[in-house]
């Protein structure tokens, strides 16, 4: 089994776009959306949600009024400010540590479990999908996306499905981390600004730290050339393979408006050959080939 | 005054819009650059920044010789960061959350004050801007104590713009709690409805009052200004695409910078916000 999972560091460049794009050029897979916090894989895909779940995730304290003494233990105990003067814990600052809970004197503090999001699992045209909703302003984020990528897994080997597609959140925090921990692959997509640089150099090193092998896949490079190769060199230096560059196109955005992918709104268009180009690339980089599958095939052919 | 600057979605301008803004305004205006996952507005201002103040949080350390292996450190812990194994006391320092309860009842003294580098802080100015960002230690889950650390530098009591990290969840609302207005950010494709939509929902839990700009206006359709109107946000400002602005961007130049006429715009956006905030 192997998870290709598609990071960018950045928000806002083109990765949901290319991994939706990837869903159609990819053969017996499951596809999983471990961006929780701001989902977007399903507006492309339409899933029609078989099964819908509950997430349950931490407990949040609720003090009862009528037993509480007001002896104002628990507002020296909470670390998070999160009670107030009048003793009445705000549940957005709760971060759910119960520490209050178990040392109140008066034992009145209840403790309930949240609902903090639900996850689906779903038919699309190419395939099955998880995928999940992370309740607003909630936490445990990181706790949902180990979830969602848990039963893509098990849903895969289910169907005897040899590969998962992810679609990552943005940035370098808990989300990111639960979504690349254990992956065959990480797809880094960037674009060439300063700020593209500077967060892929960072989303490098994370990958680093967890002994993840990382590709580089520049999107709208011709909007600045030159930093696209300077992104280029730096991944050379880092030794993360660059498996190709796309262009900047509008056919992107007018295949979101309709809700299909680039391959499926203009598959003739070049830009739609660049994208078959990167799969291929990718398909046939060694991360993805740790157990010779591909190549083994090719060899028996 | 505190703005912050958010979008559901990321990539959608959120720091081009900081960043000009304060920039346009300059004099007595504070930038905090919160999306410390991330920080990139020094790449547009361009700081002399001071030394990096190292941020850490409390973790516990374990002293083995007054340890007895009661396990109610264990017990209190809701994060599984402590596991007593052999009569002795394991920490697993990333699961930590700082809570402080293994410390209140070991009653054996045996906790004590350790510490874990969540990441740094750094302080400086751009010309006339004063600025201050943060930056998430690579490895690092918990940026929200980051966050609040880059925020409490703020002792100025004039104009602090916030660049707010993307998303809906935790960091963000450590970003965006306590602020008189939220500027939301957003381009009007299918998928910046959909994160704005979710954006407006976190502001609302919060009952911040909160506008809009549109950034690259004219690529897309018009969802997200009918969802506008119909939720009443404001639409303060609309940025088009523009190739200039873009390429300039790629480079770490503001949109002011190539195109002047642009800070009277964001001079009028902060005027526009600041009528909004106030009633
Ligand atoms: S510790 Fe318990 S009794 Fe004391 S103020 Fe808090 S809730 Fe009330
Ligand atoms: S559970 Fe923890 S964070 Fe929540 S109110 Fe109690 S002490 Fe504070
Ligand atoms: S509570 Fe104190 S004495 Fe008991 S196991 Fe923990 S550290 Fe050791
Ligand atoms: S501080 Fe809280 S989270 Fe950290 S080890 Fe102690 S009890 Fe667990």
């Amino acid at each position: 089994m192997r998870e290709l999972v598609i990071i960018s560091g950045k928000g806002g460049t083109g990765k949901t776009c290319l991994t939706a794009a990837f869903a159609s050029l990819a053969e017996n897979n499951v596809l999983c959306d471990a961006d929780v916090d701001a989902a977007n894989l399903h507006l492309l895909m339409n899933p029609k949600v078989r099964k819908r779940t509950d997430f349950m995730g931490g407990s949040i304290a609720e003090i009862r009024s009528a037993d509480c003494s007001e002896c104002g233990r628990c507002l020296e105990l909470c670390k998070f400010a999160a009670i107030s003067e009048e003793f009445v814990v705000d549940p957005i600052s709760c971060e759910g540590c119960g520490v209050c809970v178990d040392l109140c004197p008066e034992q009145a503090i209840d403790f309930p479990v949240q609902k903090c999001g639900e996850w689906y699992i779903s038919d699309t045209r190419h395939g099955a999908m998880v995928h999940a909703k992370l309740g607003i302003a909630e936490e445990n984020s990181g706790k949902l996306v180990s979830l969602v990528r848990q039963q893509a897994k098990t849903l895969a080997e289910e169907k005897g499905n040899d590969l998962i597609l992810t679609d990552g959140p943005p940035g370098i925090g808990c989300p990111v981390i639960a979504s690349i921990g254990g992956a065959s692959g990480l797809v880094i997509v960037v674009e060439p600004t300063v700020s593209g640089l500077h967060d892929m150099s960072r989303v490098a090193d994370l990958a680093v730290h967890f002994k993840i092998p990382g590709l580089i896949c520049v999107n709208k490079y011709d909007l600045n050339t030159e930093m696209t190769m300077e992104i280029e060199a730096f991944a050379e230096k880092r030794n993360m393979r660059v498996v190709g560059r796309v262009p900047f196109d509008p056919l992107f955005t007018r295949a979101m408006i309709q809700g299909k992918n680039i391959l499926e709104y203009q598959g003739n268009s070049d830009t739609a050959d660049r994208v078959r180009e990167v799969w291929d690339a990718i398909m046939q980089s060694p991360s993805m080939n740790l157990m010779g599958l591909k190549d083994f095939s090719t060899v028996i052919k | 005054m505190i703005i912050s600057v958010a979008s559901g979605k990321g990539g959608t301008g959120k720091t081009t819009v900081a960043t000009n803004m304060a920039s346009a305004l300059g004099r007595g205006v504070r930038l905090l650059d919160c999306d410390v996952e991330e920080p990139n507005a020094h790449l547009f201002l361009n700081p002399v920044l001071g030394q990096a103040e190292e941020v850490t949080t409390f973790i516990p350390e374990i002293d083995d010789e007054l340890c007895t292996g009661c396990k109610k450190c264990a017990e209190i812990c809701r994060f599984r960061a402590l596991a007593v194994v052999a009569g002795k006391v394991l920490v697993f320092p990333e699961l930590c959350h700082s809570c402080g309860g293994c410390m209140e009842v070991c009653e054996e003294g045996a906790v004590l004050d350790g510490n874990r580098i969540l990441g740094t802080v750094e302080s400086g100015s751009a010309g006339n801007v004063l600025f201050s960002h943060g930056r998430l230690r690579v490895g690092e889950a918990m940026s929200p104590p980051l966050i609040e650390k880059v925020r409490s530098i703020n002792e100025n009591n004039g104009i602090t713009i916030i660049d707010a990290p993307p998303g809906t969840s935790c960091p963000v609302i450590a970003a965006i709690k306590g602020a008189d207005f939220v500027l939301m950010v957003t381009e009007p494709t299918p998928f910046g409805l959909h994160d704005l939509k979710l954006g407006v929902e976190a502001v609302k839990t919060l009952g911040i009052p909160c506008g809009l700009v549109i950034n690259r206006s004219d690529i897309g359709d018009d969802g997200v200004r009918e969802y506008a109107a119909k939720e009443d946000i404001p639409v303060l400002l609309e940025i088009p695409f523009d190739r200039k602005i873009a390429e300039a961007y790629s480079v770490g130049k503001l949109i002011i910078e190539v195109r002047p006429e642009w800070a009277d715009k964001f001079r009028d956006l902060y005027n526009r916000i600041e009528i909004l905030a106030r009633c």
